[in-house]
């Protein structure tokens, strides 16, 4: 690659200064060429075209490319001709790119592996430097800056000029930076200008330029960038304590979200509702369901499919509860344990009901669009998808609240769940409250579901691997004490991101678990009890 | 008083009557048939793999008497379900032997099933086809091994990513479930890395729980181990169900396959069926199958499948192939020896040859195991894997690694030596 | 006289039930060992063997009936126990396989030689010693329940707390037992036994050995907890169960009580495991799974729970369903009837299958004072816990 890199850049930088020396015709022919090593089915010879189309300087170099590094470009096994498969399911013709009515049986797609996928993502970073597009360009920096080719140098020198955005700028000059630093032939200022451009993005990304410094550069270099790198580790330290702190608040509304349905049932009723995972799993399958039929019928409804979900699974799941609670629990008020088993032999029925149906498989559900990649914030990387899963809940928890306290059922439901007689010769229907309490934190662990089909397997056993955590969750912050179950739920979720990295995943749980048992010793009502006479029987 | 009496004396002549009906009545059918017993878990936590192969092994059963059976008997298959449960495992797999009369069984994925129903075949001398990948360290005389063992599967995917084909890696991730499978493989390959030049800095070990959900802290851990300007690469013995949040992660943290690639040993197309793969498209995985490959002899087995389950999506992966050479290599023993009494299969068995589903031909070795090509596949958009390498011819598999202290002198031979663990240092087996 | 004392203790239940068991436990060895196969009454060791493992169950759910059904401890966590001596069991028998192992190493077994362990960890020193093994079948997890239960009870821990913590505690030792570096042998736990006491553990007389030994290991469970719950100790503990603050108020050291039980049951639930262990041929931390314990629980509710017998025979009962709709054509379906069963028996018999006769014998039989004592008993159970629970119910928001 090196070797070829002088000649590399001078070509394109020709092409991009349109001082081209080559005829146009003969270009054209040299393209075809390269084309055809596309139909060898070989990555070796594929590589080789990658590098050839991308110093053609043809107009369809950039499209081929794109078209190869997402599957898209086809060969004929019979005639070596290669063919694009554009977005809308017709086909050009790769060479001159002319639509193609009727493509010719038996195309297969031309294969890349990683290494070509480096080398396309490389030469389209190349291609686009100069392009119109912001964003692309953009990228096209974030690539350059990644992959340290020195044969993109002068293009991106040229593109350093041109460019008016200052974002951009800054990254071009930084991924020239990163660039000069990784060259043993560069001048020591150079060197310097680079460690301490670099030093200044302070990110992982600008450590891994800094520690590519050749053996043979000046120690005072060496010794800059050595200082630098510390710098930034320092920096990265900080934040990896504010990163923690966000996992914790991830890991904590996960908790929180699965938790709450389970709050209501268990800490406002007294039921032990051990089928409250199954709930969970049964909103994730509702998603699954919603995508499937939009998938099928409405694709570009897709990233639609979590709103719709939501209700649907608060429907589905609440009536589920409601059914589980007027068929078995209402015969069992008044005996906790007995509850417990009864809608752990429920549980059983559903998982193994899922399974029936669905299969024991995995189920796909995708991420719409806003819940999918991640962004930079002062140094901290978030994703999209963690961040309105913490939102939701945060919604969900105060639209619940209010709800307790403000509406006809929420008043009832207080009532009843405080003394159940009075409530009842106030002319509340103590019978149909207890359902639709029931039905409500069932629906709450089926919305949960639907958030967490977006970070977790939707299959049968979903809802197993979050029932001992939420009840944990649910006696840590106080039986009966919503705002104990959100303090508990963020609480865990931080002390166990706190002590992952010391201890390890597995260790960390388990030290979690001893803690919370001997909490509860030291208060055995958790840690917002209820006070009063009421408390002891 | 009385009354009483008679009816709790027949509740409990009930229980125990029921069950010896059960074992009297059942031996009734056996005349006609060779019972094959499949082990599988249908219910629980591992159904979710186990089903296909319960499947897969009542289509070959069901062609292997489209073509008149097996010496001139129907074959019959025993289907049992030990519901993901490890003692349920030994006592199905007792009453397959004892009470079904069984020739032989199939079955079993994960090593704590393997190693809990070894007992009942070597006291009750039975032969099991275990399918699946493993750790190796094992050879017995009543087990053959069709799955990979980490020398077929492994040890040739870390060799494609040092080379350059695979990116010069030189920074390794070694993360895994805490449980046997990845701690015996990662220290395999520790040692195997550390043999190839590898500094202990260069390499970093993670384990996590089984069911793991959370994925944030190990993902960014493994981003800022893949920052320190070498080439890094995970090598995954991440358990089935803890991988879709895995990968979720990962693509979410925008670690894409281009930087950090992540082979895996446990992830297959099975497994994909439940995830969205656009964004983990390069992401590798190291089997001795893909459906992707082109072979004549896989197209008509993908088509029998699909037609077999009636469903054209149904995928076909490694450890179904598994089931397909060991059934056949069963069969031919059998007919070769003209009885399935399972001294003599099981003597009969080292040296047979069956096709494999990617056009090469396997063969049962004097260690149990089987020859078996190794290929590395990337994740396309598909769900399916492209082949981007595979050995040249086929790999033997070794019971004992050659990669650590305890094993690396020991030798499995059941026809030569007739044991499991001849020690070449001490010209002994076992010691 | 001790036989007379026993029979004194006894119900008609209790006495029928050791009846059968006395008859099991020297029938079934001896119609294995002795009848030809051939013989309509031999008992094939296939048979022998899921009876033992059925018996090993039963032993388990008596010692949690006596926590439950009599103290009103519910322990989601009694597969911990056992669990606990099947370990102790199981790293008996795996220092007895000593050179015999794969790698031939004379002291670490096998899981141990391919991680490369190098030396044995100090918690295996001992366990070549059968007495010591045995101590450790009822002190490791006696001990383990004396710590919880003393935590746990000084401080109040009741009903449902009490419940989930116990199922924390077991799904701690499940994830601790998984860690490979544990020592315990990982997820793959303790396996290929060889000897037992220097008898092949697969040989047939050791079988029916060990058959015999559970069989009657069951009887003396039994009459050990039917002699705490006819005591006057065991009617305090069914007094703590019905109305703990009262007992309490009357003057007696409720958790001194309750900490005894809870340690003799896990003792109980040890042995249990440990004769699980060489039968079964494998321990691992599978056992100590969550759902096992739940399932136990259910065992004790279908057989009926305070009746010792019941618990015995549900565990029988729910285990042969196992073992039948596992098999052929119902394979699929053996989790729709275990959650139907948990269901059912909780709504529709909820006194369990031996209670319910009970209750048709003492109808029978005329109400005396026993049968109203009794049913007076259940009556403020469920009083008391519904003011429990009824007072655990209100909102702050």
């Amino acid at each position: 690659m090196l070797r070829n890199a002088r000649l590399f850049a001078v070509l394109v930088l020709s092409l991009f200064m349109a001082t081209l020396s080559l005829s146009v015709a003969a270009r054209a022919a040299d393209f075809a060429a390269s084309l055809e090593k596309f139909a060898a089915d070989d990555f070796t010879e594929t590589a080789a075209a990658v590098d050839d189309i991308a110093i053609s300087g043809s107009p369809n170099a950039q499209k081929v490319l794109e078209a190869l590094g997402n599957a898209r470009l086809f060969f004929d096994p019979q005639t070596k001709k290669v063919y694009i498969g554009e977005t809308d399911n017709s086909y050009s013709d790769a060479a001159t790119g002319a639509k193609v009515a009727t493509p010719p049986a038996g195309l297969q797609t031309v294969r890349v592996n990683n290494r070509l996928r480096r080398n396309i993502d490389m030469a389209i970073g190349t291609l686009t430097l100069l392009s119109p597009d912001a964003g692309r360009r953009q990228q096209a920096a974030d690539s350059i800056f990644k992959s340290r080719d020195a044969a993109t140098l002068p293009a991106l020198e040229n593109a350093l000029k041109a460019e008016k955005n200052a974002a951009i700028a800054r990254t071009f000059t930084e991924a020239r930076a990163a660039i000069l630093l990784s060259q043993p032939d560069t001048p020591r200022a150079d060197m310097l200008s680079a460690v301490s451009v670099l030093r200044g993005r302070a990110d992982i990304g600008a450590i891994a330029a800094l520690r590519s410094i050749p053996d043979k550069a000046d120690a005072d270099v060496k010794a800059a960038a050595n200082d630098a790198v510390a710098a930034i580790e320092s920096r990265l330290k900080l934040i990896s304590y504010v990163q923690n702190v966000w996992y914790g608040l991830s890991l904590g509304s996960v908790l929180l979200l699965a938790a709450i349905g389970l709050a209501i049932t268990f800490g406002v009723m007294g039921v032990i509702n051990m089928a409250h995972g199954e709930m969970v799993m049964i909103g994730a399958y509702t998603t699954f369901v919603v995508q499937d039929l939009i998938r099928t019928r409405a694709p570009n409804l897709f990233d639609w499919s979590l709103p719709i979900a939501l209700p649907l699974a608060f429907l589905v799941t609440g009536l589920i509860g409601v059914i589980i609670e007027r068929g078995i629990i209402r015969f069992l008020y008044g005996r906790p344990l007995e509850t417990l088993l009864a809608t752990w032999g429920v549980s059983l029925i559903l998982q193994q009901a899922v399974r029936t149906i669905f299969g024991p498989n995995n189920r796909e559900v995708g991420a719409p669009s806003y819940m999918s990649g991640a962004f930079d914030f002062y140094g901290l990387a978030i994703t999209w998808g963690r961040m309105w899963i913490i939102v939701f809940t945060l919604v969900v928890f105060l639209t619940l609240l209010a709800a307790l306290k403000w509406t006809a059922l929420g008043l009832h439901m207080r009532a009843v769940t405080q003394n159940r007689r009075m409530a009842s010769s106030m002319g509340i229907r103590t019978p149909w409250v207890d359902a639709l309490t029931f039905g409500l934190g069932s629906g709450l662990a089926g919305i949960a579901g639907v958030a967490l089909s977006q970070i977790d397997n939707v299959s049968p056993n979903l809802g197993q691997s979050y029932i001992i955590d939420s009840f944990m969750v649910v006696v840590f912050g106080g039986v009966g004490n919503l705002w104990g179950t959100l303090v508990s739920a963020f609480a865990l979720g931080i002390a166990n991101k706190f002590l992952e990295p010391l201890a390890g995943a597995v260790l960390a749980k388990i030290f979690i678990l001893v803690l919370l048992i001997l909490f509860i010793q030291k208060r055995p009502r958790g840690l917002f009890a209820l006070k009063g006479r009421a408390v002891e029987a | 008083m009385s009354s009483i009496k008679i009816g709790r004396r027949g509740l409990l002549a009930g229980i125990i009557g029921g069950a010896m009906m059960m074992s009297a009545a059942l031996p009734a059918f056996a005349q006609e048939t060779i019972k094959v017993g499949i082990l599988h878990s249908l219910s629980g936590t591992m159904a979710i793999s186990e089903t296909t192969l319960k499947d897969v092994m009542l289509m070959l059963i069901d062609e292997q008497n489209k073509k008149g059976g097996l010496l001139g008997k129907k074959l019959e298959a025993v289907v049992v379900d030990p519901a993901s449960n490890w003692p349920l495992f030994a006592e199905k797999a007792r009453e397959l032997i004892a009470q079904q009369k069984v020739a032989a069984v199939f079955g079993c994925w994960t090593s704590v099933s393997r190693k809990s129903v070894l007992p009942v075949f070597k006291e009750l001398n039975n032969i099991l086809f275990y399918p699946v990948q493993y750790e190796g360290e094992e050879s017995e005389r009543n087990v053959f091994y069709t799955g990979a063992a980490p020398n077929q599967q492994a040890i040739p995917a870390v060799d494609y990513l040092m080379s350059k084909d695979g990116g010069e890696v030189k920074r390794w991730v070694l993360a895994g479930t805490d449980y046997v499978y990845p701690r015996t493989t990662n220290k395999i390959l520790e040692a195997y890395l550390k043999a190839k030049g590898i500094a202990d800095a260069d390499i970093m070990i993670n384990y996590t729980p089984f069911g793991q959900s959370d994925w944030q802290t190990i993902v960014s851990d493994i981003k800022k181990f893949g920052s320190a300007g070498k080439k890094t690469a995970v090598v995954s013995t991440i358990n089935g169900d803890a991988n879709v949040p895995f990968y979720k992660e990962l693509a979410n943290q925008g670690i894409k396959a281009t930087d950090i690639p992540v082979v895996a040993f446990s992830v297959g197309e099975e497994e994909l069926v439940g995830v969205d793969t656009s964004n983990l498209v390069g992401h590798l995985a190291a089997w001795n199958y893909f459906e992707s490959v082109k072979s004549p002899i896989n197209d008509e087995f993908i088509a029998k499948w699909q037609a077999f389950t009636k469903n054209p999506k149904r995928v076909t992966n490694d450890p179904m192939e598994a089931h397909v050479i060991g059934f056949n290599m069963w069969v031919k023993a059998v007919e070769k020896v003209g009885t399935t009494d399972p001294d003599k299969v099981i003597d009969a068995l080292p040296g047979i040859e069956a096709p494999n589903l990617t056009g090469g031909i396997s063969k049962m070795l004097p260690n149990h195991h089987i020859t078996k090509p190794v290929m590395i596949g990337e994740i396309r958009k598909d769900g399916q894997f492209d082949v981007v390498w595979k050995t040249k011819d086929l790999v033997p598999g070794d019971a004992w690694s050659d990669y650590l202290d305890g094993s690396k002198d020991l030798e499995a031979d059941w026809v030569g030596k007739k044991c499991g663990n001849f020690n070449t240092k001490t010209n002994k087996c076992g010691s | 006289m001790i036989t007379k004392y026993i029979v004194s203790r006894l119900d008609g239940m209790g006495l029928m039930f050791l009846a059968v068991m006395a008859v099991v436990a020297v029938f079934v060895p001896l119609s294995n060992l002795l009848l030809p196969p051939t013989s309509a009454f031999h008992v094939p060791t296939y048979l022998m063997a899921l009876i033992g493992k059925y018996l090993c169950y039963a032993i388990l759910a008596v010692s949690l009936d006596l926590v439950w059904g009599y103290c009103g401890i519910l322990s989601l966590g009694h597969g911990a126990f056992f669990a606990l001596g099947g370990y102790a069991m199981g790293m008996y028998l795996m220092r007895q396989i000593g050179t015999r192992g794969v790698y031939a190493n004379p002291i670490l077994p096998d899981f141990m030689v391919f991680l490369n362990w190098k030396e044995l960890p100090w918690f295996w020193y001992g366990f070549d010693m059968f007495p010591f093994a045995l101590l450790m079948v009822f002190l490791a997890p006696g001990l383990l329940a004396f710590v919880f239960g003393w935590l746990a009870f000084r401080s109040r821990v009741t009903g449902v707390y009490l419940s989930i913590i116990t199922q924390a505690l077991t799904y701690a030792l499940l994830l601790a037992f998984f860690r490979n570096d544990m020592g315990f042998g990982g997820n793959n736990g303790l396996t290929d036994f060889k000897d037992i006491l220097g008898f092949n553990v697969q040989a047939q007389g050791t079988r029916a050995t060990l058959f015999f030994l559970t069989a009657l290991s069951l009887i003396l469970a039994y009459l050990l907890s039917r002699w705490m719950v006819t005591t006057s100790f065991g009617k305090i503990i069914v007094a703590i169960r019905d109305a703990e603050s009262r007992t309490r108020f009357l003057g007696f050291r409720v958790e001194h009580f309750k900490l005894l039980v809870f340690t003799v049951s896990a003792a109980m639930a040890g042995l249990a495991g440990a004769l699980y262990v060489p039968q079964v041929g494998i321990i691992n931390p599978s056992e100590f799974s969550p759902a096992n314990s739940i399932e136990a629980v259910i065992w004790v509710a279908v057989g009926g729970r305070g009746t010792l017998v019941g618990a015995a025979v549900g565990a029988i009962l729910v285990n042969f369903l196992k073992t039948v709709f596992t098999s052929g054509f119902l394979a699929p379906y053996w989790l729709f009837l275990l959650g139907a069963i948990f269901v059912i028996v909780t709504l529709a018999v909820p006194k369990g299958i031996i209670g319910t006769l009970n209750g048709y014998y003492e109808r029978w039989r005329g109400e005396d004072g026993e049968a109203r004592w009794h049913r007076k008993s259940a009556d403020d159970t469920t009083a008391a816990t519904s003011n429990e629970t009824g007072a655990g119910a209100k909102i702050h928001g």
